[in-house]
């Protein structure tokens, strides 16, 4: 296996994931704190035969990555909040017809333009939830540069396996510190299963998932945001045609969330429970380090689908705190899957939680009675 | 054993490309844990610049400073933001072309920039002369790690230089041992 090591930040780390993923083409516009994503990709594509294209907005941005993943090619683009509610039509596009496509989020203060400069993690509902209709997708959420790499990686793979968008979520903190970095080359790359000869271009196999119909390998095949059947032509008066496409394709991630799940489950026993993704898993892991054998943590380094099995590995739990950069996104989730009291730490603003901060609630999360109750730092 | 270094000063004085290096050499040539951040904003050249550096023997796990233990500043700005909080156990090194301010805690005065300029020419060497200073006044790396993350960081043709830079640096604080 070839390995090089690094130094990088974790946005040029995340644009090296996509190109040891095969990703070559990249389609995007700028914004701050994701642009050291597209800078890489604008230096590194052309030289080994990958396209960059600076596109004249986040609309599309998505078109043009979806055009792409049809020619064939694994794709991505990159953003944060005001690019990203842009981006949401064509994602429900995307979702709607099957197409494998990556888009990294570099999540910034919003709503708005909010705090360019400043990380956050108010889109994670945005992300699951932003374009209109009942859709499903996939978010993964890194937590370190390593997990950039990774990650992005795995997006990809995730895209083709299961033929959906998929949001690398990721916030200003891990995108702009550096660490050190394993540059793999000879990634597990997962391809999309291509359409056989005579099966419909939208029937699902076993999986629930259809053949991929690659553009200019002579399926003659229509791909449309309409309702379809499973022939790929528009049905858009049969309520049982649409209730079956959406359920099939709510049903193909939802149905393997479990399978999809990717976690850390640390000292199960304990009675007090971190749940964290991203930025806010360091200061957890900072504290746990500090005071080893006191507290149990769960992170989730993907959160959608949610993982709600493995909450259940924490037989004693008697709270769970769930620090955010939002005002409780995805611990109103969580309070979905369990009836132990949850305590909701929210930072707004930019900085992260710090150790004893998260000390502080912890001592909270111990007097509490109610189902879900607040810590103000 | 886990180390805090902040570096401030102006933008265009090469502070966040002075704590990647250092980083780099940690990271890269040293085996250790490091983490490093610079603040981040609407910032221009000749605006307020900061950057840090963890190096520590275990995992960094929480990525910003809390107790540094030893500054390198260049500017009286950043003197005043970061400086005047150094406590008396800190080392700090600072270039006194742009800072008059002196702090309780132990102190090397490092002409980094008008070294720069009288022996090398170009003041864009500042820089790497703290970092020789550093490398002198700390060990926190060694000479071999950091010379190689200078040189897989700077651009062609300037090897020699910035190898210099590290030997003004080392002699700066020599000097004052």
């Amino acid at each position: 296996m070839t390995e090089k090591t690094d130094f990088l930040n974790g946005n040029v780390a995340c644009a090296e994931g996509a190109i040891a993923a095969g990703c070559r083409f990249f389609a995007g516009y700028p914004i701050t704190p994701s642009t050291e994503i597209a800078e890489r990709m604008a230096a590194r594509l052309p030289k080994i035969g990958g396209t960059f294209v600076q596109m004249e907005d986040e609309l599309a941005s998505v078109a043009a990555i979806i055009g792409g993943s049809w020619a064939g090619a694994r794709t991505m683009t990159a953003t944060s909040g005001p690019g990203f509610s842009l981006m949401m039509e064509n994602i429900g596009y995307a979702a709607m017809t099957e197409t494998p496509i990556v888009i990294i989020n570099v999540q910034r203060g919003g709503p708005s333009t909010g705090q360019p400069t400043k990380a956050a993690q108010g889109d994670m509902l945005q992300c699951r939830y932003g374009s209109h209709g009942d859709y499903s997708i996939i978010a993964l959420s890194p937590s370190s540069v390593q997990e950039m790499f990774d990650l992005t990686v795995r997006a990809f793979n995730l895209a083709d396996r299961f033929r959906t968008p998929v949001f690398l979520m990721a916030d200003e903190t891990i995108g702009h510190m550096r660490e050190k970095v394993s540059l793999h080359s000879d990634v597990e790359i997962i391809p999309r299963r291509e359409l056989k000869e005579g099966e419909l271009p939208c029937a699902p196999d076993e999986n629930g998932v259809p053949g991929f119909g690659t553009f200019g390998n002579g399926h003659n095949i229509h791909i449309t945001g309409l309702t379809h059947s499973e022939n790929g032509y528009p049905s858009t008066d049969s309520a049982e045609v649409h209730e079956q496409l959406i359920r099939r394709q709510v049903g193909k991630i939802e149905d393997f969330r479990n399978e999809i799940a990717d976690v850390d489950i640390v000292n199960p026993d304990a009675e007090y429970i971190f749940i964290s993704y991203g930025a806010p898993t360091r200061t957890v892991r900072q504290l746990m380090a500090d005071v080893p054998e006191t507290y149990g943590h769960l992170n989730l380094r993907i959160v959608w689908p949610f993982p709600d099995e493995s909450l259940l590995a924490f037989k004693n739990a008697k709270a769970f705190i769930i620090p955010e950069m939002n005002l409780g996104q995805i611990a109103k989730e969580v309070r979905q899957y369990t009836n132990i009291p949850i305590v909701i730490v929210p930072k707004l603003g930019g900085a992260l939680h710090t150790p004893a901060e998260l000390k502080k609630a912890a001592e909270v999360a111990k007097t509490v009675t109610k189902p879900m109750t607040e810590v103000r730092l | 054993m886990k180390t805090e270094i902040r570096f401030s000063g102006l933008g265009g004085q090469g502070i966040i490309t002075a704590a990647v290096i250092l980083g780099r050499a940690a990271a890269l040539y040293s085996k250790k844990h490091v983490v490093q951040t610079q603040s981040y904003g609407p910032e221009a050249r000749g605006g307020a610049s900061a950057s840090a550096v963890i190096i520590s023997d275990d995992p960094v796990y929480y990525p910003n400073v809390t107790n540094p233990s030893v500054y390198v500043i260049m500017s009286q700005e950043a003197y005043n933001k970061y400086g005047n909080n150094a406590p008396e156990d800190a080392l700090m090194l600072l270039d006194p072309g742009f800072v008059t301010s002196r702090p309780v805690c132990r102190c090397f005065e490092v002409p980094a920039t008008s070294e720069a300029k009288s022996q090398l020419g170009k003041t864009v060497f500042a820089n790497v002369i703290m970092l020789g200073a550093l490398l002198e006044a700390t060990g926190i790396v060694t000479y071999d790690a950091l010379e190689h993350a200078v040189l897989d960081s700077v651009p062609k043709g300037t090897e020699t230089n910035n190898k210099r830079a590290l030997a003004i640096g080392q002699e700066l604080v020599r000097s004052q041992l």
